[in-house]
């Protein structure tokens, strides 16, 4: 069961990262995985009255707010326009509308969880994280910067490119967590596809064939596979060749954007 | 801690733990028809609008919910009487757990999509688990009422 010993809604950055540094103390995100574990806190800081819940959009870039919920990011017409629907494919399988207005895109980064369909989909957009302090970095490197880092994510910034993007994922059953998470993309013609769920976090493969046969070849002889409950290592590895070559060949069916 | 929050259009200012959550809250003020399902935040049986969107009320602090309207199916009767009929018409409403969660989503549903299609039902609803009906039910329901809505509409217009 969560214990709370104080709750803080912070009115500035600097409270809020003078707050996060102190043992103990942790920023909510969605809440919705931290409520789900047994641990004692003492300070939740919430990040709602600091304005980090809006998509800005410009002639480069798409900045997101760290507490954009996910079911922000499904709806959002021109983020949605530029990945041809890809984002909205990541979160429209997460649980359910109620949940994905409480999940944020920050909290979800911030896990960095295996399971993750965000990780895997910012991934390849080239997306970067935006640190209160640690300045901005790819998600592919903040995916392996250690968790006992102590930052604020203030925004993920997705640049505008030349793009086309796919997403797919293999559950078990509706709204479950994934057995597997492949995204594909193709910007400035070079294909990168991440891979999550394996059970592993996301793993980015670079320059990949637009042949989606040798494409898949080149992406399994990088990957490695794991078993739990939710599908064995082998089966991960099969279904890896599928979603990858269906995600390549949908590439190839879309226009760039924009 | 002091929370001042709009519940159900009355404004409430009461103390609570940091870690109380909102369905305890709503619950301890009178509004029972809120939940407790799975409390991992899977079922939709605790959905509640906070500021008009369905969230799950077992997994927000009352604390966040400072300063927000919050909205349950107590105070959302009328809007709720359009087309619950439909539902237990089609025999969608067995044991009923999880029909106050049900019905608060579809009313968030039809708001933002008025006229939905069958896959944007299911796709709004997903978050609404029901071990009694298998779901055809609250579909068949959901559409007995679009129709009748709409030739409701059609037969004013003429």
């Amino acid at each position: 069961m969560l214990k709370i010993k104080e709750y803080v809604r912070p009115e500035s950055l600097d409270e809020a990262y003078e707050l996060c540094t102190r043992r103990g103390n942790v920023i909510l995100g969605g809440m919705l995985w931290l409520k789900m574990q047994d641990r004692s806190i003492n300070t939740a800081i919430d990040l709602q009255a600091l304005g980090l819940d809006n998509i800005e959009e410009t002639d480069n870039e798409f900045r997101i707010g760290s507490m954009v919920t996910l079911r922000q990011l499904e709806l959002h017409e021109g983020l949605n326009a530029q990945t041809q629907n890809a984002v909205a494919a990541a979160v429209n399988h997460i649980v359910g509308v109620q949940f994905r207005n409480l999940a944020t895109i920050g909290g979800s980064i911030w896990g960095r969880y295996g399971f993750s369909d965000i990780l895997t989909i910012f991934m390849v957009l080239n997306a970067k994280v935006e640190l209160y302090k640690g300045g901005i970095v790819s998600v592919e490197e903040f995916a392996e910067m250690s968790h006992k880092t102590r930052d604020i994510i203030t925004s993920i910034i997705v640049p505008k490119s030349p793009c086309r993007a796919a997403y797919i994922s293999q559950r078990n059953t509706a709204t479950d967590f994934p057995v597997l998470t492949c995204a594909v993309s193709e910007i400035n013609g070079i294909i990168n596809c991440a891979i999550g769920a394996r059970p592993g976090k996301a793993k980015v493969i670079h320059d990949l064939s637009c042949d989606p046969k040798t494409a898949v070849d080149e992406a399994i002889r990088q990957l490695t596979f794991g078993s739990n409950l939710r599908g064995s290592s082998r089966y991960r590895e099969q279904i890896c060749g599928v979603l990858i070559r269906r995600a390549i060949s949908s590439l190839q069916n879309t226009e760039v954007h924009p | 801690m002091k929370i001042t929050l709009t519940l159900n259009s009355r404004t409430i200012t009461a103390d609570v733990q940091p870690d109380t959550l909102l369905i305890d809250f709503v619950r301890n003020h009178g509004c029972s028809s809120v939940k407790r399902g799975c409390e991992t935040a899977n079922c939709g049986l605790c959905t509640v609008l906070m500021d008009d969107m369905p969230v799950l009320s077992c997994s927000v602090l009352a604390a966040r919910a400072d300063g927000h309207v919050i909205q349950t199916l107590e105070g959302l009767q009328n809007e709720a009487e359009e087309f619950i009929g439909f539902i237990a018409d089609q025999g969608a409403d067995q044991c009923g757990f999880c029909n106050p969660g049900f019905v608060m989503n579809t009313i968030a549903l039809l708001r933002e999509i008025p006229d939905p299609t069958d896959d944007e039902i299911k796709s709004f609803l997903a978050g609404n688990l029901c071990r009694c009906s298998g779901y055809e039910g609250q579909l068949r329901g959901i559409r007995a009422y679009l129709e009748s809505r709409s030739n409701k509409q059609n037969s004013e217009d003429i």
